[in-house]
């Protein structure tokens, strides 16, 4: 009883998806009928074609990849150094400024205002808006500065005493014994800059910087007004149904490919960031 | 007394020295803190310094500190805008069900997993179920049109089971839009949800199953009588968050699924906000949307808290 329910939730999760992939390797007079699930009438490639011979989406997923992995880089340095700092327990003002994190995690600005101060910053329109406003998240340096405090203090004197100095014991020592939590931030975050939207929507009007989740997005809705608009245009609207259809499969492909990474992390950053949802 | 205070003093300056020759000391570390410290300052205190706007009339031409005040004058308007009523509205129905779907769906579901031997099979199902949860809400967006179009997925299962005659576009009928982005929002969620749950069961002393066997229990009473009690707190937690999100929307989820049909159901706090302030340019009308909404908010969380906390006997928070 408990197993066929949950075969069936199973597959209402599976289904949807697996209909996608077959509609995308659809042709389009069989996409135009429907009636199937997982066997198109028709199989075809042009779907693909149509999106890789477009320069605008290879554009649009290069700057994803820009974004993902310059954004993960720096997000994941940057956080791991001020943690390091604040993981010492005699640093000076260290109260002051654990308060001024925690205040940041239950107070935002909100959307206006973050946007003025985008503007103001000259970040409009500019690639940085994908990396600076993601540099520094509070939830991750408690994260790892609590990955931090059990490194043995033995560890860090006994390289103190043979001079090493705070970046050299941070790079050398510090870094290297907290991999895991550095690859669930890693991630996590990579995910996030991947499947991130909103910034290019509130931020970019220059569609040489759209990442492709915009592009998408933009692709979706062109779509939804043609069919809207154009019920008699049917062979338009399921060209460009099929192209939608590609680059969805297409934009989730890296997720698919590192999701076995992320399961093997995840259950420990959950645990990790509990505080966090 | 002088003599007190002057000892007071004397200590205050020996405290300021003793800081100073630390935090010299201290420097190499503490430059490593500064810059976290000034992001802070610019994208997270300047953002809030910002929420001033609500309170005045910004124009296009003005900065933030050049525009004049107003006082209260957004908030009333906001208060007789029927627009923003009716995103008030849209927003708390989707809530609400998803409170009600998406809130008990990863409960039930943590539950059955849990009572699935270890092995292949156990392993195959979490990872399928977790996985929409990687997927980005455009993604995802697309995927629902599809599905919901006159010639999609669901259109065809209806039909071949005969519940439905003709094909209709679901996202065009405003009347279905709540139930789709709360399902919606659950299919691609639930089983992300139950990562936390599962982990806490995980840490259940098997015994306590033992004991409870040896008198004869059965799984369901096994179920009631030791997993949920001992889940409880972390079931509360999520409650609290569930409960302080109420007025929180999903911008992503409604700018993707949103349509001129839908719209009068669709838009909801988070989209009102962005298309009167990034569509039509009235920074400060919409901050001061955003501003009352995330004070209610707060109200909630604190409130929610304190009832978990007297059924509970303790507060979670």
């Amino acid at each position: 009883m408990n197993v066929t329910v949950i075969l069936l939730i199973t597959i209402i999760i599976l289904v949807p998806l697996l209909n996608v992939l077959a509609s995308s390797f659809s042709g389009s007079t069989a996409l135009a009928e429907g009636g199937f699930i997982f066997f198109p009438k028709e199989w075809s490639l042009d779907n693909y074609r149509a999106v890789f011979k477009d320069t605008s989406i290879w554009k649009a997923f290069f700057i994803s990849v820009a974004k993902t992995v310059i954004g993960v880089v720096t997000h994941v340095f940057f956080c791991a150094m001020v943690a390091f700092a604040l993981s010492k327990k005699d640093l000076r003002g260290r109260k002051l400024y654990t308060v001024m994190g925690i205040i940041t995690m239950f107070f935002s600005g909100g959307m206006i205002p973050t946007y003025l101060l985008m503007k103001q910053l000259g970040l409009l329109n500019n690639f940085m808006v994908y990396i600076l406003p993601q540099l520094f998240s509070y939830y991750d340096v408690v994260i790892l500065m609590n990955f931090f405090r059990q490194i043995p203090a033995s560890l860090e004197e006994s390289a103190q005493i043979d001079g090493a100095g705070v970046w050299k014991i941070f790079l050398s020592i510090a870094m290297p014994l907290s991999k895991p939590a550095l690859a669930t931030i890693a991630l996590f975050n990579g995910v996030y800059q991947w499947n991130d939207f909103m910034t290019a929507k509130l931020y970019m009007t220059n569609k040489d910087l759209y990442p492709v989740q915009m592009k998408l997005y933009e692709i979706i809705v062109q779509q939804q007004a043609q069919s809207m608009n154009s019920i008699g245009n049917v062979a338009l609207s399921t060209t460009s149904k099929g192209i939608q259809l590609a680059t969805i499969v297409v934009t989730t492909v890296p997720i698919i490919i590192i999701y076995p990474l992320l399961q093997k992390h995840f259950v420990s950053g959950m645990m990790l960031g509990a505080v966090k949802e | 007394m002088k003599n007190k205070e002057k000892k007071k003093k004397q200590s205050l300056v020996e405290k300021a020295k003793l800081f100073v020759k630390d935090y010299r000391r201290q420097l190499p570390l503490q430059m490593m803190v500064i810059p976290g410290i000034i992001f802070m300052i610019i994208f997270c205190y300047m953002p809030i310094y910002g929420l001033t706007i609500a309170f005045k009339s910004y124009t296009v031409i003005d900065t933030i500190d050049s525009a004049k005040w107003v006082g209260w004058a957004n908030f009333k308007i906001v208060a007789t805008d029927k627009y923003f009523w009716q995103s008030v509205i849209n927003t708390l129905g989707i809530s609400f069900l998803k409170l009600l779907i998406g809130f008990t769906t990863p409960i039930i579901l943590s539950i059955m997993i849990y009572e699935l031997r270890d092995g292949p099979f156990k392993r195959i199902i979490q990872t399928i179920s977790y996985l929409p949860h990687f997927l980005s809400w455009i993604v995802l967006g697309g995927m629902i049109i599809n599905w919901l179009s006159t010639t999609g997925l669901l259109n065809q299962i209806l039909m071949a089971v005969g519940l439905v005659d003709n094909p209709t576009n679901f996202l065009l009928d405003s009347g279905k839009y709540w139930w789709i982005a709360s399902l919606s929002d659950t299919w691609k969620e639930a089983g992300w949800g139950t990562v936390l749950y599962l982990a806490t069961m995980a840490g259940i002393d098997p015994t306590y199953y033992e004991a409870a066997r040896i008198d004869g229990a059965g799984r369901l009473r096994q179920i009631t009588s030791i997993t949920l009690p001992l889940m409880k707190t972390i079931i509360s937690l999520n409650f609290i968050l569930t409960i302080s999100g109420l007025l929180k929307s999903n911008l992503d989820q409604t700018l993707v699924l949103m349509n001129s049909q839908n719209q009068a159901k669709a838009e909801v706090i988070d989209s009102y906000v962005y298309r009167m302030g990034m569509t039509q340019g009235d920074f400060s009308y919409a901050t001061a949307v955003g501003l009352g909404v995330s004070v209610v908010s707060v109200i909630l969380l604190v409130t929610a808290n304190k009832i978990t906390g007297k059924i509970n006997e303790e507060s979670v928070l």
